[in-house]
């Protein structure tokens, strides 16, 4: 065969072109972020059983997350995704200097979004509220009595869900630290991006799965007045 | 059709502001609505516009964010059915877990009738 008119720099050897590439890691990715969606799939089911069996256990339990916290949480989330997005059309522009810069911030939100989690995980220890270690205090002020067992299973599922989601947005940081690296290596051009691109995609992902956790966990009981 | 994906499209500045406005408009609707107590008019209410509202929010960002609305027919076919998979995951499972009695669980019907005599 012959060889390819102009070696472009970037290009795989097994690949005809930079667009097959990129197509290449796009439909790669989406694989990988479908066996994300079951995997968490399987979690959202699980909160759906366990609230349609315990719907008390579940409105006492999400009184027991703080909506201004989980708010803020989902604000910095979002506008992580819109400075990645706008990463990604920085890196398409072949403009290194503002790929740096919204890769940074998006990693400095990501890690505000941690912050925050980190303090509200670290109140729910405090509260005897984990659920496996040193769970209830039955002087504290918690949700009534008859509902130990059931606020339990709600906050089972809360540590899983949100835990599960804290190990992505930590396994994110790591991606936007190497890619923040290449950046200033000047790996990225106008022709070739598509790590920035796909990693972004992941990025989003993460950012759709907080959407759905934010209504289920921390709003679900915000309707019932009086609770915790 | 090859010709069609092959061109780099990338998607103007002013589109992702607008999503991003969207997204904030519609997480301040959420938190809104979920204060009203609608299962005094239907119980299922409150979770049914909290999750339409989500659905939205997630469909915006698939669409722009991940840039699936300019993707090839192939990326979106794959986005597609890796979300009828989660359907077929979610609706068999939860047929049979819904025609159970609420707030109960599964097993406290059987037991009596099975392990404990009299």
């Amino acid at each position: 065969m012959a060889e390819h008119a102009t070696h472009v720099p970037g290009l795989a050897h097994h690949f005809v072109s930079m667009e097959q590439q990129k197509e290449a890691g796009t439909i790669g990715m989406w694989i990988f972020l479908l066996t994300e969606l079951m995997f968490f799939g399987g979690l959202f089911l699980a909160y759906a059983i366990f609230r349609y069996k315990y719907p008390d256990g579940f409105l006492q339990g999400s009184h027991l997350l703080s909506v201004p916290l989980g708010g803020l949480n989902t604000f910095i989330l979002i506008l992580s995704s819109l400075t990645m997005a706008l990463g990604v059309y920085y890196s398409q522009m072949g403009d290194r200097k503002k790929l740096v810069a919204f890769l940074t911030m998006t990693l400095l939100l990501g890690l505000a979004f941690l912050v925050v989690k980190f303090f509200e995980y670290k109140e729910k220890f405090d509260h005897h509220l984990f659920p496996a270690i040193g769970f209830w205090n039955p002087a504290a002020d918690h949700p009534p009595e008859q509902y130990h067992q059931h606020v339990r299973v709600f906050l089972w599922i809360y540590f899983a869900m949100t835990g599960l989601h804290a190990l992505h947005m930590i396994v994110g940081a790591g991606i936007l630290i190497t890619l923040i690296y290449l950046a200033r290596k000047g790996t990225f051009t106008k022709e070739y991006n598509s790590p920035v691109e796909i990693s972004g995609l992941y990025w989003h992902f993460v950012d759709i799965v907080w959407i759905f956790l934010f209504p289920l966990l921390y709003l679900t009981g915000f309707h019932v007045s009086g609770g915790h | 059709m090859a010709e069609h994906t092959a061109e780099h499209h990338i998607v103007p500045l002013k589109v992702y502001f607008a999503v991003f406005g969207a997204l904030m408009v519609f997480t301040a609707i959420t938190v809104f609505v979920a204060q009203f107590d609608l299962e005094h008019y239907w119980g299922p209410l409150n979770i049914i516009v909290a999750m339409t509202v989500a659905t939205i929010k997630a469909t915006l960002v698939v669409l722009y964010f991940m840039h699936v609305r300019y993707s090839s027919r192939l990326t979106q076919v794959i986005v597609v059915s890796g979300l009828f998979w989660l359907a077929i995951l979610l609706v068999f499972t939860l047929m049979d877990y819904l025609s159970e009695p609420a707030g109960q669980p599964s097993w406290a019907s059987n037991r009596k009738t099975i392990f404990l005599p009299g």
